[in-house]
C-alpha cells in the first residue's frame, strides 16, 4: 500500500517536473515596437555576432519566425516571385540554388534589395522600410538553406516542388561570376 | 438577506447600463432589417421561455436541497439488517411528475426549434427582386469592398466601409485572402464566415438609414479586436451619388502642401501597398486610399479620420495595432504634414 502510495507520488512528481522544464523552455518572444534594425548593411552586421565558424551570420531576424513569414508575405506582396519566382529564378536569379553572384551573407543581400544590381534588379531603398528589407533578406536566406535552423517558415500557398525552407539541407553556398552586362544590339537603320 | 438583495439589485442595474443603446453601438436587439428583426424576434421568444426554465430549475434545486426528509423514507434498521422502506403511492406520484417534465420540456423545445427553423429559411432565402451585388475580401486585419459591374472600370473598390441603399437587398459574396474571418453586423443580419479558398454568399436589407458598426466575429489574428466594419445605409440617390463620387480618380492636389504630400507617397514606401486612382500608385497589399478621404475611419474602424489620428497611425502603426501588417514608416515632419494634408484631400 506504501510502496504504491509512493510510486503515485513519484509519478505526480515527475508529470510537474515535466510542465516545469516546458515552462523553461525560451518562447520566441513577438516584439512589434522594437526601434527598427539601422538602414546601413554595415552597421547592422558590426552588430551580428558571428558564429564559431566564422562564416554564417544571420542577420537581424534570421532566428526571428515572424519576420522570416512577414519576409515570406512580403516576397510575394512586393511582386519579388515576378522575376525570381518563388525561389526558382525566371528573368531574375533562382534564389534557392547554392550559386550567388552578389554574395550570401546579409548584408550583401540587404545591399542587393536596397542599391540594386547591373542586369535588371532595382532598387528598392526609399520604397520597402528598412525592417522590411531585412525581413526580406531572412526569407531570401531561408529560401537557399542558409537560413537558421531555429527558426522556419510557414507553409507555402503555392505548389511546392521541393520541401519547405529551413527544411532543406544547406549546401555550401559559392560565389559565381556575373553574367555579362548585356548591351541591346544596335539599331539597324534600313 | 438585506445584503444580498443589494448586491442582485446592483447586478441588475449593471447589466440593464450594459444594454442601453450607445451611439454606433453593436445591438443584434436593435434591428434596421427583416433578417435582424427575425434573429431579434427568435431572442424575444427565447428569452421569456428560458427565464421561466431557469427560475424553476433553480426554484426546485433549492427545494430539494432544503426540506427535510421524511422518516417513512429513510432506511430502516430490522432485524440487524438495513431495509428501505418503499412507499408505492409515492413512486406513483413521482413517476407522474417527471413524465409530465419531460412532455413540457419535449414541447417547449420543439417549439423553440420550429421558431429555429421557420427564422433560418427567411433568412436563406434568395430575394427574387433588384439587389445590389457587393463582394467582400477579408484581409489581416481590414476589409475590402468592391462593388462589382458588368463594365469592369465602374468596379468600385473600397475598404472598411460599405455604402448600401435603403430597401434593396443587398447579396454579399464573402472570402478571404489569409485566415479565417467572419462577417457580422448585429443590427441587419446574422454572422457568416469568411473562407480563404471558398466564396460564400449572404444577404440582407436594411430599411433605415443610418450607420451600422459590425465587427469580424472569428479569431482572426493579433488585432482581431480591432477589424470593425462599418455600414452606411442611404437612400437610393445619396446611394448613387457616393458610388458615381468613388468611381472617380483621386483628386488632384490644389495647394502645395498636398502636391508635396503627393511626391511623398508615390517617392517613398506607401506605393508597394496601396492604391491611389490616376496615380501610378497601383499596389494591392493595403486598404485603397482613392477616396480616404471620404471614411469615416481608419485602421478598420479604429481610429476616427482626423488629421492628427492619421499622423498617428503613419509614423507608428504598431503603437495602435501591434501586429498589424504595416511598417512604421520614417519620414521628416514637413514631409508628413504634407503627406497627411495630400490623404486628407482625398475625398
Amino acid at each position: 500500500m506504501c510502496s504504491r502510495f509512493a510510486d503515485r507520488a513519484l509519478r505526480a512528481g515527475l508529470v510537474v517536473l515535466a510542465v516545469a522544464a516546458l515552462a523553461a523552455c525560451p518562447r520566441e518572444r513577438r516584439t512589434f515596437h522594437d526601434s527598427p534594425p539601422a538602414a546601413s548593411p554595415a552597421a547592422e552586421s558590426a552588430k551580428v555576432v558571428r558564429s564559431d565558424s566564422g562564416v554564417s551570420r544571420q542577420g537581424p531576424y534570421g532566428e526571428n519566425a515572424y519576420a522570416l513569414n512577414q519576409g515570406k508575405q512580403l516576397f510575394a506582396a512586393f511582386n519579388c516571385v515576378g522575376c525570381h519566382s518563388h525561389g526558382g529564378g525566371g528573368m531574375g536569379p533562382p534564389l534557392m540554388d547554392s550559386a550567388w553572384i552578389y554574395g550570401f551573407e546579409p548584408a550583401n543581400i540587404y545591399a542587393t534589395i536596397a542599391n540594386g544590381r547591373p542586369n535588371g534588379m532595382p532598387s528598392f531603398k526609399n520604397r520597402i522600410t528598412p525592417q522590411q528589407t531585412w525581413e526580406l533578406v531572412a526569407y531570401v536566406r531561408a529560401m537557399s538553406g542558409q537560413g537558421s535552423k531555429a527558426a522556419r517558415t510557414n507553409r507555402s500557398d503555392e505548389m511546392e516542388v521541393r520541401s519547405a525552407e529551413a527544411q532543406t539541407t544547406t549546401e555550401k553556398p559559392v560565389l559565381v561570376a556575373p553574367p555579362p552586362t548585356v548591351t541591346p544590339p544596335a539599331q539597324e537603320h534600313p | 438577506m438585506r445584503r444580498a438583495m443589494r448586491a442582485i439589485a446592483m447586478m441588475w442595474a449593471v447589466l440593464a447600463c450594459a444594454a442601453c443603446s450607445l451611439h454606433n453601438a453593436q445591438n443584434a436587439l436593435d434591428a434596421a432589417g427583416p433578417q435582424s428583426s427575425r434573429i431579434a424576434g427568435l431572442w424575444w421568444l427565447m428569452l421569456p421561455i428560458a427565464s421561466v426554465v431557469w427560475v424553476i430549475v433553480v426554484a426546485v434545486m433549492l427545494w430539494g436541497a432544503a426540506r427535510k426528509r421524511s422518516p417513512r423514507e429513510a432506511v430502516e434498521s430490522r432485524g440487524g439488517s438495513d431495509v428501505l422502506v418503499r412507499d408505492d403511492a409515492r413512486d406513483r406520484r413521482m413517476t407522474r411528475i417527471v413524465a409530465a417534465g419531460v412532455i413540457v420540456t419535449a414541447m417547449t423545445l420543439f417549439l423553440m426549434l420550429i421558431a429555429d427553423f421557420r427564422v433560418g429559411q427567411a433568412l436563406t432565402m434568395a430575394p427574387s427582386t433588384k439587389v445590389v451585388p457587393i463582394k467582400i475580401l477579408g484581409h489581416q486585419f481590414w476589409w475590402e469592398v468592391q462593388y462589382p459591374d458588368s463594365v469592369p472600370n465602374k468596379t468600385v473598390i473600397t475598404a472598411n466601409e460599405i455604402h448600401i441603399p435603403v430597401g434593396t437587398p443587398v447579396v454579399m459574396e464573402l472570402s478571404s485572402l489569409d485566415v479565417i474571418h467572419s462577417f457580422w453586423v448585429p443590427s441587419l443580419t446574422g454572422k457568416k464566415d469568411l473562407l480563404p479558398g471558398y466564396t460564400r454568399s449572404l444577404w440582407f436589407r436594411a430599411d433605415t438609414p443610418g450607420v451600422y458598426r459590425g465587427q469580424c466575429a472569428e479569431f482572426c489574428g493579433l488585432e482581431h479586436a480591432k477589424m470593425g466594419i462599418l455600414v452606411i445605409a442611404q437612400k437610393q440617390q445619396d446611394f448613387d451619388a457616393w458610388r458615381a463620387q468613388q468611381l472617380d480618380t483621386a483628386a488632384t492636389p490644389s495647394d502645395s502642401l498636398a502636391q508635396h504630400g503627393k511626391n511623398v507617397f508615390l517617392g517613398t514606401t506607401c506605393v508597394m501597398c496601396h492604391t491611389i486612382g490616376g496615380t501610378a500608385a497601383g499596389a494591392t497589399t493595403g486598404p485603397d486610399l482613392t477616396h480616404l478621404a471620404s471614411r469615416q475611419t481608419i485602421a478598420a474602424g479604429t481610429l476616427q479620420n482626423t488629421d492628427a489620428n492619421l499622423y498617428a497611425w503613419i509614423s507608428d502603426p504598431q503603437r495602435i495595432k501591434p501586429g498589424v501588417l504595416m511598417p512604421a514608416t520614417k519620414l521628416d515632419p514637413r514631409d508628413m504634414q504634407a503627406l497627411v494634408a495630400y490623404l486628407r484631400h482625398l475625398k
